[in-house]
């Protein structure tokens, strides 16, 4: 299955997951919102991406983009699962019961960007020091510490 | 007949007590050429620390040999990034190092932080903010050449070190400084008024 043949299948069993659906650089991509994110997952997991690569995030200012990257060993293509979640309240929802692999990673999100996964299993910080402070791949993290870069460089 | 002979030229050249430079001279030029290093890789330096060590480069040529327990070693490379994190780790395996002990700063990370200077929530900005540095090599990541350079710029300073506490003695320099030449004036250069 293809990428062109994904979409055709996605449209004819998911309709209402049509509109999300683009494909960007050979990839598909589905925003889908928080109530979505786990049953689009199951879905996804279901027509053979077995393989959970990447889970990540941005930071959108006024929310946090999460990113699952999920690939698959039958099909010649991959998938961005997207989910848009609010800055005020920065939750997801793991997909540790699906793939997990996203044991660790989830781990990461919430270390670097403080969104928090329902379902996690053992969420806690994976990199940075039990007793730190923020979640400084936030856009407006600063601490005492950190040199800012001056506007000439 | 070599080693005799370098003791010679090393009790002309030093003043103070004979058998004291004698036997400073033997404990230098000994430690001095069996500098067995701690290689603290922690990031792509390390890459050029191992580079070093193998048949190209042969750092055992030097006397210089990784050993991977800290209490065999005499100098600690530190190769790569070293974060907050790591940094009380980096500290305790100095710690462990028998006295005399040295520390080598290969690379801007561990110079200065590097290119983690600015905007970064976890680099340390240089190991001499925790660790007492000897010699310092630029570059990202600095060729082994430049570790080489640092291990006998390190026997250099070595042999300034005295095993009288607080004494250091005084070394002929291979280049000029500053005092000996008057400004302006470079040597080797020849004034063209003068030739005609």
């Amino acid at each position: 299955m293809n990428i062109d043949e994904l979409r055709e299948h996605l449209c004819k069993e998911h309709p209402d997951l049509c509109p999300l659906f683009s494909i960007e650089f050979g990839d598909g991509v589905l925003l889908v919102d928080r109530g979505r994110l786990f049953d689009a997952a199951a879905d996804l997991k279901e027509l053979g991406f077995d393989r959970l690569g990447m889970v990540t995030a941005v930071d959108r200012d006024e929310e946090f983009e999460l990113v699952y990257r999920l690939t698959s060993r039958a099909m010649s293509c991959g998938m961005f699962l997207k989910c848009r979640v609010p800055r005020e309240n920065p939750r997801g929802r793991s997909l540790v019961p699906l793939w997990p692999a996203a044991l660790w990673q989830e781990r990461e999100v919430y270390d670097l960007f403080g969104i928090e996964f329902e379902g996690h299993p053992d969420l806690r910080r994976i990199l940075l020091p039990e007793d730190w402070d923020g979640h400084p791949l936030r856009k407006d993290y600063a601490d005492d510490r950190m040199i800012r870069r001056p506007d000439y460089i | 007949m070599a080693l005799v002979d370098r003791i010679g030229a090393a009790l002309d050249r030093t003043p103070g007590g004979i058998i004291l430079t004698s036997v400073d001279a033997v404990v230098d030029w000994a430690r001095g050429r069996s500098l067995w290093s701690m290689p603290m890789g922690t990031a792509c330096c390390a890459m050029e620390l191992i580079a070093a060590s193998f048949a190209k480069f042969d750092f055992d040529r030097l006397g210089t040999f990784p050993r991977p327990d800290p209490r065999h070693t005499d100098v600690m490379v530190v190769a790569g990034t070293i974060t907050r994190k790591m940094a009380p780790a980096v500290k305790r395996l100095y710690e462990q190092m028998p006295d005399p002990k040295w520390v080598i700063a290969m690379g801007n990370c561990a110079v200065s932080g590097g290119i983690f200077f600015y905007d970064s929530y976890s680099v340390v900005r240089g190991v001499d903010e925790f660790l007492p540095v000897d010699v310092y090599i630029t570059g990202c990541p600095p060729r082994p050449e430049s570790l080489q350079d640092a291990v006998l710029q390190l026997r250099e300073l070595i042999a300034t070190e005295s095993i009288a506490p607080g004494v250091r003695r005084q070394r002929e320099l291979l280049l000029p400084t500053s005092g000996d030449l008057s400004f302006g004036q470079r040597p080797g250069v020849v004034d063209e008024g003068e030739s005609g």
